[in-house]
């Protein structure tokens, strides 16, 4: 089941227990005090934990973000999270990013590759508890395999894959199941389900490293 | 490499407040594997505490993604227009010159071909008289403007993807910089139904159409992509349709989001093969 860190809550928006979290707001979401709404269907990770999968983000302090984006998602994160690195390899959303972490002392925005973790080894440090992969690249689970090295022992992964990246032609189930088998050489996955109706064709992937 | 890269994160080696090195160091630095940066920071005496290291690296990721941001975004679309456009002007005043070069120079030296190839053979030469001095000179005109023009290219394949990565990847870089120039920037580009973009660069034809005078154009500019030129007379409308439907697409995501969908690219892939199975069908059909 999932457990929801400190820091995220389920709280009471137009009349249903939606996910917040605790921050300056990003992109015009309802607020409630000073807990904003956190929506599933704008963010995966955000689809991943209003389904019930096993994600268990207690304890989470230092995460990693591939794939940021213009930082809906990642605002959430730094929001309960600490130390927060936040990847993205375009530059037009990198500039709503950086406008998200100059509201955030944790959060740290790098343009830079995914799928060259070489490129920003020197900055983000080992031993993270968690690692979030939103990249809408081929090649997604290699770039989850290459990025386990951030991880600490036991450290989570929270993979949002795309079939129509990796093969548009292919029935998404046969991606999904190719992705789960090459995971399987850096992770132990603990769950895995469709983030339907949040996300049409994304597979979501709770994994702990080896 | 002296440098050990493999144990060094971007802090090291740097005095605090300078700002350019930081930024050169979060830029181009790098590691072949991670490690306690925090505290490894702190032990060599960068920063006093993990949470002082916290907020150095704050500051130094925004200041230094923000300045790339910038650079990264002044390779922007304006700037590719002007490229394109100066790379065409580059290329037509060195092909007109080269012709009064080899008309010139025929009436000086024996076997003098036409074309810039010909105004490079004459550079070699060492005049004798001031006439011929004359004549060289322009040759060498002729062959820097035709190596302003290569390097303008060569720049422009480099720039696009940066600009506008779905374009580029569907139309090429070249004909991805001419659509924008044409239209006047990515963002009328992306603005512009996909009819209009099919016919960017044959306005002629068709305000002649518009006037009554001639049959609506199928195809623009992207008539030199090979997905247009490349399929048979008869399908080379239906294969324009698509082909500017997607970049279209491709323009709205370059300009909105700005990151590759290597989806759309498969997609278009997919529709050009079947507008093409066409002739080998028709082919089949009459054996």
């Amino acid at each position: 089941m999932t457990e929801l860190p400190d820091g995220v809550e389920r709280r009471n928006f137009d009349g249903q227990q939606r996910l917040s979290t605790q921050g300056t707001p990003v992109y015009g979401e309802p607020t409630d005090g000073d807990w904003r709404l956190w929506d599933a269907g704008r963010s995966k990770l955000g689809a991943m934990l209003e389904s019930g999968m096993a994600v268990d983000l207690s304890g989470v302090d230092s995460v990693l973000y591939l794939g940021a984006a213009s930082g809906t998602t990642v605002s959430h994160v730094a929001d309960f999270a600490g130390p927060t690195y936040a990847i993205e390899f375009a530059p037009r959303p990198v500039r709503d990013l950086i406008g998200v972490a100059e509201d955030r002392s944790n959060l740290f925005p790098l343009l830079k590759d995914a799928r060259k973790p070489e490129s920003y080894a020197h900055i983000v440090e080992s031993d993270l508890d968690l690692l979030v992969q939103d990249v809408a690249t081929r090649g997604q689970a290699a770039v989850a395999v290459d990025n386990a090295q951030f991880l600490a022992d036991d450290g989570l992964l929270c993979l949002a894959i795309k079939a129509r990246s990796e093969d548009v032609t292919a029935d998404p189930e046969t991606v999904f199941r190719r992705v789960r088998e090459e995971l399987a050489s850096a992770y132990e996955i603990v769950d895995s389900e469709r983030l339907e109706p949040f996300h049409a064709d994304h597979l979501g992937i709770v994994a702990r490293k080896r | 490499m002296t440098e050990n890269a493999t144990d060094r994160g971007w802090f090291a080696g740097l005095e605090p407040g300078s700002v350019d090195e930081a930024r050169e160091a979060i830029d181009s630095g790098g590691a072949e594997a991670p490690a306690d940066w925090p505290e490894l920071a702190v032990d060599a005496g960068f920063a006093e505490s993990e949470s002082e290291y916290y907020d150095l690296l704050h500051e130094a990721t925004i200041t230094a993604t923000r300045a790339t941001v910038v650079d990264r975004e002044q390779a922007d679309d304006k700037q590719l227009l002007h490229a394109v456009r100066a790379m065409d002007d580059a290329d037509r005043t060195a092909n007109e010159l080269a012709e009064r070069l080899s008309e010139w120079a025929g009436t000086l030296f024996d076997d003098v071909g036409t074309g810039v190839g010909a105004a490079r053979e004459l550079v070699d030469r060492d005049p004798t008289t001031p006439l011929e001095a004359r004549v060289i000179s322009l040759a060498e005109r002729v062959d820097d403007l035709a190596t302003e023009a290569d390097e303008l290219r060569a720049f422009i394949q480099r720039e696009a993807p940066e600009v506008a990565p779905n374009l580029s990847e569907m139309a090429g870089p070249v004909l991805a910089a001419r659509l924008i120039a044409l239209a006047g920037g990515l963002e009328t580009l992306a603005k512009k139904p996909s009819g209009t973009v099919q016919v960017l660069g044959a306005e002629d034809a068709l305000f002649a159409h518009l006037a009554g005078r001639a049959s609506s154009p199928k195809h623009g500019i992207i008539y030199t992509h090979e997905y247009v030129n490349g399929t048979r007379p008869e399908d080379r409308g239906s294969a324009a349709r698509a082909f500017a439907g997607k970049l279209s697409i491709g323009a709205r995501i370059d300009h909105y989001s700005g990151e590759p969908r290597p989806e759309i690219h498969e997609e278009l892939a997919d529709r050009m093969s079947t507008i093409r199975a066409r002739a080998a069908d028709d082919e089949e059909a009459s054996q």
